[in-house]
């Protein structure tokens, strides 16, 4: 009795009820279209007319919405081979999404072993942080894929760019919240080791390091989060491989169901991302 | 309480001492054989007004050292210059004949809020300080001298506990425990029960007392708590703050220094009973509410 009180229990049992609603929506919508391009009852002058407008009553290829059966099939088809590669424009969903999280894991590394260090020179120098201010304060807004024509102009290669796009869009949350959380490092854990005498390499990795994580890792993972938006963005724009091009290039085959199998596969991955993240951040975070 | 009836017996006689600063007594002292020297210190935020100026006095070996005054009258300015945290804008400190110019580990702080690190459990927390103190020591060295004090604080039970998972009165344990475990040659507190309850606090002084007594510890404290200075204090030092006076701004400074004249052997539950108390009390009492200017 006591699992039917439990409140998430009760959110997994709503959870699995929404999913349930949703789908029973799509299919009833689905359904009826399905019945409503039937060519019976149509003259042939009404069929050829209809064809001419595009609207081919006898092919199945372009009828509307994908219904349910149509997009488990194609799940059921992703997800029994994930792995095959058949040249450029036909590999398995895990070859693609491997593409677009090793881009990813480049950029992300790539911008934290810059906005690391940089973010604590910044927070512990109040000169450098006003100097630096403006430049941050311009650069982080700008959408990171107004980089691309000018990254594609000077590196050459569309795959290093899109490493770059990720690198430019992760490094401001990061150097931002790195430079607040070593500034607002408590003055008493400074005077502490000032007062046991600690080396300064030591102070920086044992006193303001753990005590500057939390707001670091915060950065770290609202970094993540952008850099999984725009990399989707950016692999179509660049193409070749990632689940990014694999989204335009379904969509160019009109194949709906693809693309919604993408759509779905990028929203989970970039939860447990998330998920990730936040047990990082879980770990590195104290109770004062 | 009975107990207590010698102590009173021979308290009966001392007069309350007061000496005033820069006096030929005082000056001969600290000349002689003062651990730590204070010489015209002075600290200027705003120019021409001084917050103090020209406060000069001096640590003996084993000597336990109350400083007593209003907010705002610079007491935790002249703490953290002893402790090298600040600098002072006129004068000079010296311990053991060498001049202050900076932290040093001869020197503990014990801090107002405790200032422990709270991702690091009570032994962690101990044994940065160790560490710092002897880098060369095995892990085995540290951990005994970590567990040496922990338990000197009664806190064994709690060794493996994150700050967060203490009460207040634990904590502010734990940043004595820590104070003590480098063996300074002093140790500098600032208000170290300000944030504790009463019932804590006496706790607290008891054992704080007990360990200076034992361990020979020379203490510079900031209390505002006439009550624990004279339990604890061998010598009391009044600090006024500085005001504008019909002569013009004078700044703050060392108004007096009342040596305590109740037996060594005082403790916080006789302490009431002790011939001289009240004169003493009230004679601090009196000064802090008509004399030191509280702003």
């Amino acid at each position: 009795m006591s699992a039917w009180r439990s409140l998430n229990f009760r959110a997994a049992l709503l959870s699995v009820l929404i999913l349930v609603l949703v789908l029973g929506i799509w299919y009833a919508a689905t359904g009826s279209t399905a019945s409503a391009t039937s060519s019976a009852g149509m003259t042939a002058e009404q069929i050829e007319y209809a064809k001419m407008m595009g609207k081919d009553p006898g092919s199945t290829k372009a009828a509307g919405f994908p219904t349910l059966g149509q997009m488990g099939t194609t799940v059921w088809g992703h997800l029994s081979d994930p792995f095959y590669d058949n040249g450029p424009n036909d590999k398995g969903i895990a070859i693609q999404l491997a593409h677009s999280l090793g881009r990813v894991a480049l950029g992300f590394g790539l911008a934290m072993l810059v906005a690391i260090p940089m973010g604590f020179v910044i927070g512990m120098s109040p000169l450098l942080r006003k100097a630096f201010d403006p430049f941050i304060q311009v650069l982080k807004p700008i959408s990171p894929l107004a980089w691309m024509p000018l990254a594609l102009y000077t590196i050459k290669d569309s795959s290093i760019s899109g490493i770059f796009v990720i690198f430019i869009c992760s490094i401001w949350p990061m150097l931002v919240n790195t430079a607040f959380g070593v500034a607002s490092v408590k003055r008493e854990w400074l005077n502490v080791a000032s007062t046991l005498e600690v080396s300064a390499m030591r102070k920086a990795f044992q006193v303001i390091l753990p005590a500057a994580a939390p707001t670091i890792l915060t950065g770290m993972r609202i970094s993540m989060g952008i850099a999984w938006l725009v990399i989707v963005a950016a692999e179509m724009l660049v193409g070749g491989t990632g689940i990014g091009y694999f989204v335009w290039n379904e969509w160019n085959n009109l194949s709906l169901t693809n693309v919604i199998f993408a759509i779905v596969l990028i929203g989970v991955v970039g939860m447990l991302l998330d998920l990730a993240f936040g047990q990082l951040q879980k770990a590195v975070t104290y109770v004062e | 309480m009975w107990s207590d009836v010698p102590s009173r017996a021979t308290a009966a006689n001392m007069p309350v001492t007061l000496v005033s600063p820069g006096s030929p007594q005082q000056t001969k002292a600290s000349s002689m054989n003062g651990l730590l020297r204070i010489e015209n210190l002075g600290k200027t935020y705003v120019p021409g007004k001084p917050v103090f100026s020209d406060v000069s006095f001096t640590l003996e070996r084993g000597e336990f050292v109350c400083i007593i005054g209003h907010s705002g009258c610079g007491k935790t300015t002249v703490l953290n210059v002893l402790a090298g945290l600040d600098t002072a804008s006129e004068g000079y400190v010296f311990m053991d004949g060498r001049e202050i110019s900076g932290p040093s580990l001869e020197r503990g702080v014990v801090f107002q809020s405790h200032a422990l690190m709270p991702w690091l459990t009570v032994r962690q927390n101990i044994a940065f300080a160790v560490v710092s103190r002897w880098p060369e020591w095995s892990r085995t060295q540290v951990n005994a001298q970590v567990e040496k004090f922990v338990a000197m604080v009664g806190l064994s039970g709690a060794i493996d506990k994150k700050p967060s998972q203490l009460s207040g009165g634990m904590k502010q344990r734990v940043g004595i425990a820590r104070a003590f475990s480098i063996s300074p040659k002093m140790l500098l507190l600032d208000e170290p029960f300000g944030a504790l309850d009463a019932l804590t606090r006496g706790t607290i002084q008891d054992e704080l007392m007990g360990i200076v007594r034992e361990t020979q510890q020379t203490v510079f404290m900031i209390t505002h708590d006439v009550d624990e200075a004279i339990l604890l204090a061998d010598r009391i030092l009044l600090m006024s703050n500085g005001a504008e006076t019909d002569t013009g701004y004078k700044p703050g400074g060392i108004a007096e220094v009342v040596v305590n004249p109740l037996p060594r052997s005082r403790n916080r539950a006789g302490l009431h009973h002790l011939d001289g108390y009240y004169d003493l009390r009230n004679h601090i009492v009196d000064f802090l509410v008509s004399r030191a200017k509280a702003h």
